[in-house]
């Protein structure tokens, strides 16, 4: 087997996994709308200001409600051993964490897109038209997140505090690229595109991408096996 | 004997700092800010330590994960554990001078910001080692997250430096600004001290380090038998 038929078998594993007991996606889901929820009253939802926070409070619901779909990424693993037997079967550490990745970025892409309607709907903003960089955005901020989520979900799966250690590590070294992703989706939301000027911040995320891809597909060997 | 040169090294850091900190304050008064000035011969050396902490947290880092070596692992804790309280008291001592000369006591600007996301990247590390027990798994995935963290630091400090416009002073020694020769000195001090102070603190950390490590290795072997 070839090492993309590998991540995309481990991929199309988490998914059905994930498909069949629908147990993170709904709690990543229902979280969502409740911080959405919340966010109504710590200010005035209608008025025009809303647009001008909205990148921070769209990466906020992301971000809180995507650490729940990663946190069970590896712990879906631990009953019945399974993590062991995936980590003896005859694929290297880095197919499995990019197959799990990947599935995790689906997971979490789809909470986004349901979400951004509803917030939409609720705070009754328009936000569909810089429509496909604000789509660009979405995917590379949501791979930071995941790629990030992914290899810590992997370090902290066997620990104590598993649920509570992973968004303390992931939150300060994810800040870039949130805080690039946040001034991003709130000019896009307000209907200006990409410009000269804010160019700068999708080179950075795209970066930030990048390399720590690369840094999780070195070093997830060492995490899994010792 | 080891110890004795330690606690001799410690006090003559110490010893260093009063006489130094007895020099600074008879220095004359800055013109614009006053004595508030003065509080950059703690501030910046304080910073400076913490930064060759980090530095050397990744250094340990890396070679514990080359050599498997719990030497390296214990030098990058000490390191960020002392790194860490250098980078709280350069964080408190920025935070007092900004309420002197700015009227707040913290500003969201370029510097601040990546000082504190450094201080809760690097607490974040301390908070992961005391969530495992076992100390291969715990050293691994300490070395693996400092590695991830020492990388973070630029990324932070380059995108809140496009986020925010600095407030933060610009540094005396590198736009031009200039220090009377004299008060060079005294900083440089300052700057010798805090780093050997630094230097003793993580020996010391170093020693206990050991001794928890003996303590286990026996306890596992009174579980054996």
């Amino acid at each position: 087997m070839g090492f993309f038929r590998q991540v995309f078998v481990i991929a199309v594993k988490d998914l059905r996994a994930e498909i069949r007991t629908k147990e993170a996606i709904n709690a990543s889901f229902a979280f969502a709308l409740v911080i959405l929820l919340l966010f109504s009253f710590a200010f005035d939802p209608s008025a025009e200001t809303t647009r001008e926070i909205s990148g921070g409070l769209l990466w906020i619901v992301f971000a809180f409600a995507g650490a729940l779909v990663l946190n069970r990424s590896f712990a879906r693993e631990l009953p019945n051993d399974c993590l062991d037997a995936l980590i003896a079967a005859p694929i290297s550490g880095a197919a499995l964490f990019l197959g799990k990745a990947l599935a995790n970025f689906l997971l979490v892409s789809a909470v986004e897109l349901v979400s951004l309607p509803v917030f939409g709907i609720f705070y009754n903003v328009r936000w569909t038209s810089q429509f496909w960089e604000l789509m660009l955005v979405l995917a590379l901020g949501t791979w930071a997140l995941t790629v990030i989520g992914t290899i810590f979900s992997a370090l902290t799966v066997n620990i104590r505090l598993r649920e509570v250690m992973l968004p303390m590590l992931t939150y300060p070294i994810l800040v870039p690229a949130l805080l690039g992703a946040m001034q991003l989706t709130t000019d896009l939301v307000a209907g200006r595109p990409i410009g000269p000027d804010t160019a700068a911040w999708l080179k950075m995320l795209i970066g930030f991408d990048v390399v720590y891809t690369a840094v999780s597909l070195v070093l997830v060997e060492t995490v899994l096996v010792g | 004997m080891r110890e004795k040169i330690l606690y001799v090294l410690g006090i003559v850091a110490l010893a260093i700092l009063a006489w130094n900190i007895n020099a600074i304050a008879r220095l004359p008064q800055e013109a614009q800010q006053g004595v508030t000035f003065k509080i950059i011969f703690f501030h910046v050396p304080v910073a400076i330590t913490a930064l060759t902490a980090a530095a050397v947290a990744l250094l340990g880092s890396v070679l514990f994960l080359v050599t498997k070596n719990f030497k390296y692992d214990a030098l990058a804790v000490a390191v960020t554990e002392v790194g860490l309280a250098f980078l709280a008291a350069n964080l408190v001592t920025g935070s007092i001078w900004g309420r002197e000369i700015w009227g707040v006591w913290w500003a969201w600007d370029a510097r601040l910001t990546s000082a504190l996301v450094c201080w809760l990247l690097y607490a974040g590390y301390l908070m992961l080692r005391r969530a495992i027990e076992e100390p291969t798994q715990r050293a691994t995935f300490a070395a693996v997250f400092s590695i991830f963290a020492f990388i973070d630091v630029p990324i932070v400090i380059f995108s809140i430096k496009w986020w925010q416009n600095l407030q933060h002073p610009r540094p005396v020694f590198w736009a031009g600004g200039s220090f009377p020769p004299d008060w060079t000195r005294h900083f440089l001090w300052n700057m010798a001290a805090m780093l050997l102070l630094g230097i003793v603190m993580v020996a010391v950390r170093l020693r206990q380090e050991e001794a928890q490590r003996e303590i286990d290795s026996l306890r596992r072997m009174a579980h054996v038998l």
